[in-house]
């Protein structure tokens, strides 16, 4: 398939990121919410949106705080974010000649499972760093306007509006996958994989200790792997 | 200095060196055909590791999360607007719940 445009602009990307807003927006609410009952300090919950920025750390990291860990906090975040290093190595070779380095570190902050996932899937094979901007700034601003709202307002905010929206992400990355599914038998068998994987981990009891971020690293890895010894003949894109 | 700020800005140096390091350098370094294979296999492995089983204790009841994915899922297969399987997904967990709560 032949994309009309090659060039994607800072403003496709802000728009590229509403999806994940959505999904963001009630995620980071329920965060501040859940970090406000713990009674850690609002400046905390508030401060970590806005410098650590990934969801699933910040949940285990006010849960933790509020028992009084405090090492355990940082090594925890970082085995449960390990993961983004592939998916920064993954793009890093799609980003096109000539991008700045402080640029590309200044983008790279706004990396997450769901922004990767989105720029990722698209079948331009270049990504530029404007591009990127605009996708993660659509979502840093969301989940932040979340955690605040969260954090000073959830107390007023009914509860019905949360139900259900604990989906929306999911909802997003089956939306980026299914379609590849009907591209490639490769990524069918890669996906099998990664599911079936995923559930012994999370399910079978010598595994099933395992953090969830460790767990996706390891599967992640795994199904890649062995997709790229069971597919030698898969074609480049573009 | 303050241990919560300190705390704070620990977890984001860990967080953002993984995220920083390989696009800033591996960008130019050509990785051999197995390894391009592997790098761009990634986003797909990742993707199914994340929904599958994570999805199905999203909504705190199996049954309504299964819902939802399935409604996502079809939406996806016939290749509407991601905003629509998003906003798809939430309807169908939430007429789950409403139906049988």
């Amino acid at each position: 398939m032949k994309p009309e445009k090659h060039v994607l602009t800072f403003l496709q990307g802000v728009r590229t990121g509403i999806p994940i807003a959505v999904g963001y927006v009630p995620t980071a609410v329920a965060f501040g919410a859940t970090a406000k009952s713990t009674g850690i300090p609002d400046y905390v919950s508030v401060m970590m949106s806005l410098m650590v920025y990934a969801g699933a750390s910040q949940f285990v990291g006010v849960n933790l705080l509020s028992v009084g860990a405090a090492w355990e906090i940082v090594v925890t975040t970082f085995l449960l974010n390990l993961r983004h290093f592939l998916m920064s190595a993954s793009l890093s070779q799609r980003i096109p000649k000539g991008a700045s380095r402080i640029g590309l570190a200044l983008v790279s902050f706004g990396l997450t499972d769901e922004t990767f996932s989105l720029a990722s899937v698209r079948q331009e094979p270049q990504l530029r760093p404007a591009f990127l901007a605009g996708l993660n700034l659509t979502a840093f601003a969301a989940w932040n306007a979340g955690t605040w709202i969260g954090v000073f307002l959830s107390a007023s905010l009914p509860a019905a509006i949360q139900a259900g929206m604990g989906i929306a992400l999911y909802a997003m990355f089956i939306g980026l996958l299914v379609p590849s599914l009907k591209r490639s038998r490769a990524i069918v068998a890669i996906s099998l994989l990664a599911a079936g994987m995923h559930a012994v981990l999370r399910w079978v009891p010598p595994f099933s200790g395992l953090s969830a971020g460790l767990d996706i690293l390891i599967v992640t890895v795994a199904a890649a792997a062995a997709g790229a010894l069971l597919f030698p003949k898969e074609e480049e894109p573009s | 200095m303050n241990s919560l700020w300190m705390l704070v800005a620990l977890m984001a140096v860990v967080t953002y060196l993984p995220r920083m390091l390989p696009m800033v350098m591996f960008r130019r370094f050509k990785f051999p055909p197995f390894w391009k294979r592997f790098l761009r296999f990634i986003p797909y492995a990742a993707l199914s590791a994340l929904v599958f089983p994570g999805f199905l204790t999203s909504t705190g009841n199996p049954v309504s999360a299964l819902a939802g994915g399935l409604a996502a899922f079809v939406l996806a297969w016939y290749r509407f607007n991601l905003m629509l399987i998003v906003l798809g997904g939430i309807l169908g967990v939430m007429i789950w719940q409403s139906l049988y709560n």
